[in-house]
């Protein structure tokens, strides 16, 4: 069994009358990638602060390769890499000189090739607040990890960023996990927590509402299979035929949709119903629930239920 | 030391990189050198003998109390110390360094000043160059500790505005700088004694110009020493690195106990 890189346990944290995070607990494993899922507001910046020492818990405790974040922040900093989701800096320093600066803290020699390796080394002159959006995430990236960090926490580093430039940052990370690095990814994108993370936690309201692998969520939801068909005399479309183990349909861009507890018995009595109506079938579809739809399913439960702090 | 000195560099580098402070360290002092040079020394007499000191003192406050507090509050609202602090930049580091930085800038700036006042304006120069340093260099001190202060404990840039500009504007008309405060009406002269320029001043006219004083120099160096320390010191206790996330107990009307030497001064040298 592999070793816990972090221990959050019964951690809370108030600012005055509001509770953020409420009584959460989990652990990292050393090597996992782990999601910390959640909407705005639900306490997922709150707990990566805490955990880089850059706030008070107040109540519960935290440890970081068996070090207090609150109690001994300076002997973390080496230990941690972070990319903060609003952070920044000086709009005159160059990607060059960032490097040198932060590793010359770290007491590390300056990672350049990171600076290649991130698409900044054409870039290295280039003042901060001259460089786009993209490639200042780059390069907090860069600077996160360029002291080789054991455990990198990643607060929505992808957000708002282009395909190509997503892919390639997925690219490091996995190559980091490679190499043992210790991974907390939050962040509200349930395709790259789905793809990315070994488990995930979603938070909800400063509380964790469900946690395990994206397999495991999804698999202990409702189960839907989601099945799209498009025909091409549109016969589905004009049926009030209930198929087998089908519990909601609806109609979308030409697409008839039914959700299945049993795509088995389904799939075969849709093709069935269109031999028999002289229809033929250009597409179909079968998927599997998503983390997303796990996570919507999640989320609207606990606001039926009246989840509240 | 190496990232220590890394970081006094790269802070000097911004210093003549970035367009507000090259115009706060260098233009605007220098600018303004010129053109009390042209005026000055014809319409007023007096002002030519301490013309040097005076002019190094409006580089001093221009560098300091209009350029340092600014990028303290930038940065910290942008994240800048956020970033610092998840990488191990002491809070030290962050209050020290800009002062050193900006020590250097006015030192050049001083040097400028020195060589061509007198060949250009007919300006006095110092009868003791050890005097004149160290009273720039303690004056320099000071009036940064107080810029980097002013910084720390103020919540935006309006609220540096007011503050810089409540130490900026009476020093030009009543620190000393453009006539002696000894001209001053007797109850104008005890409030300019609030302000850090006149104990600058009065201390380079009696120890580096051998000029008659109003009050003993060595105190108002004394005074000016112990409010740039008190200064520093208060920078580093009160500074935050996060607007939202103050340290419980640090109050930023703390900063007050910077100007109580003044008060001091106020009350015991003004007879």
């Amino acid at each position: 069994m592999r070793e816990d890189s972090i221990l959050v346990k019964d951690f809370c944290k108030a600012y005055g009358e509001v509770i953020a995070v409420d009584g959460i607990s989990f652990n990292v494993h050393q090597g996992e990638i782990f999601g910390l899922l959640g909407p705005n507001g639900a306490g997922k910046t709150t707990t990566m602060e805490c955990l880089e020492g850059l706030r008070q818990p107040s109540a519960g405790s935290l440890r970081i390769m068996d070090i207090d974040p609150t109690r001994s922040p300076a002997s973390l900093r080496d230990l941690i890499g972070v990319q903060l989701q609003s952070s920044s800096l000086p709009g005159s320093m160059t990607s060059r000189e960032a490097m040198d600066f932060f590793c010359a803290y770290h007491r590390v020699v300056p990672r350049h090739d990171l600076l290649d390796r991130l698409g900044l080394g054409e870039k290295h002159t280039v003042q901060f607040s001259n460089l786009s959006t993209g490639l200042q995430r780059r390069l907090a990236l860069a600077l996160a990890i360029a002291h080789h960090p054991p455990v990198v926490l990643l607060d929505e580093p992808t957000a708002g960023l282009d395909v190509s430039t997503r892919v390639e940052l997925h690219e490091v990370m996995r190559e980091l996990q490679a190499d043992g690095t210790t991974i907390i990814l939050a962040t509200h994108d349930m395709a790259e927590a789905e793809k990315m993370a070994d488990r995930v936690a979603i938070l909800l309201r400063g509380k964790i509402a469900a946690t395990g692998s994206p397999t495991q969520l999804t698999a202990t939801g409702s189960g839907l299979v989601k099945i799209s068909v498009l025909s091409e005399n549109g016969s589905l479309e004009k049926s009030s035929e209930v198929f087998a183990a089908v519990s909601q349909r609806i109609i979308k861009e030409d697409y008839v949709i039914f959700y299945s507890h049993e795509a088995g018995d389904t799939v075969p009595a849709i093709l069935d119903y269109l031999k028999a109506h002289d229809d033929h079938l250009i597409d179909l579809r079968v998927e599997r629930p998503t983390l997303e739809d796990r996570f919507l399913e999640i989320t609207q439960s606990k606001q039926l239920n009246g989840y509240r702090l | 030391m190496t990232a220590f000195i890394y970081h006094f560099l790269y802070d000097f580098r911004t210093g003549m990189r970035d367009k507000t402070l090259l115009l706060l360290n260098y233009l605007f002092p220098l600018g303004f050198y010129i053109l009390m040079g042209l005026l000055m020394t014809g319409l007023n007499p007096t002002f030519a003998p301490t013309m040097i000191p005076a002019m190094i003192l409006v580089a001093i406050m221009a560098c300091t109390l209009l350029g340092l507090p600014n990028p303290v509050v930038e940065s910290r609202d942008a994240g800048v110390f956020r970033s610092f602090k998840i990488n191990g930049v002491p809070a030290l580091s962050i209050i020290t360094i800009p002062i050193l930085s900006n020590l250097v800038h006015i030192i050049l700036v001083s040097v400028i000043i020195s060589a061509t006042a007198r060949p250009l304006f007919g300006a006095g120069i110092p009868v003791n160059w050890g005097y004149f340093a160290l009273i720039l260099l303690v004056s320099a001190f000071t009036l940064a500790s107080l810029g980097m202060l002013i910084g720390v404990v103020s919540p935006n840039s309006r609220m540096i505005v007011l503050f810089s500009q409540s130490i900026f504007l009476p020093s030009m008309i009543l620190g000393g700088l453009m006539i002696p405060s000894d001209l001053l009406p007797p109850a104008l002269y005890r409030v300019s004694l609030l302000l850090p320029t006149n104990y600058a001043m009065n201390a380079w006219r009696g120890l580096a110009f051998g000029m008659s004083t109003t009050f003993e120099p060595l105190w108002g160096v004394l005074i000016l020493l112990t409010s740039g320390l008190i200064a520093y010191i208060l920078a580093i206790f009160l500074f935050s690195w996060d607007i939202k996330n103050r340290q419980v107990g640090h109050n930023p009307l703390l900063g007050l106990l910077a100007l109580l030497p003044y008060v001091l001064g106020t009350l015991f040298l003004a007879s």
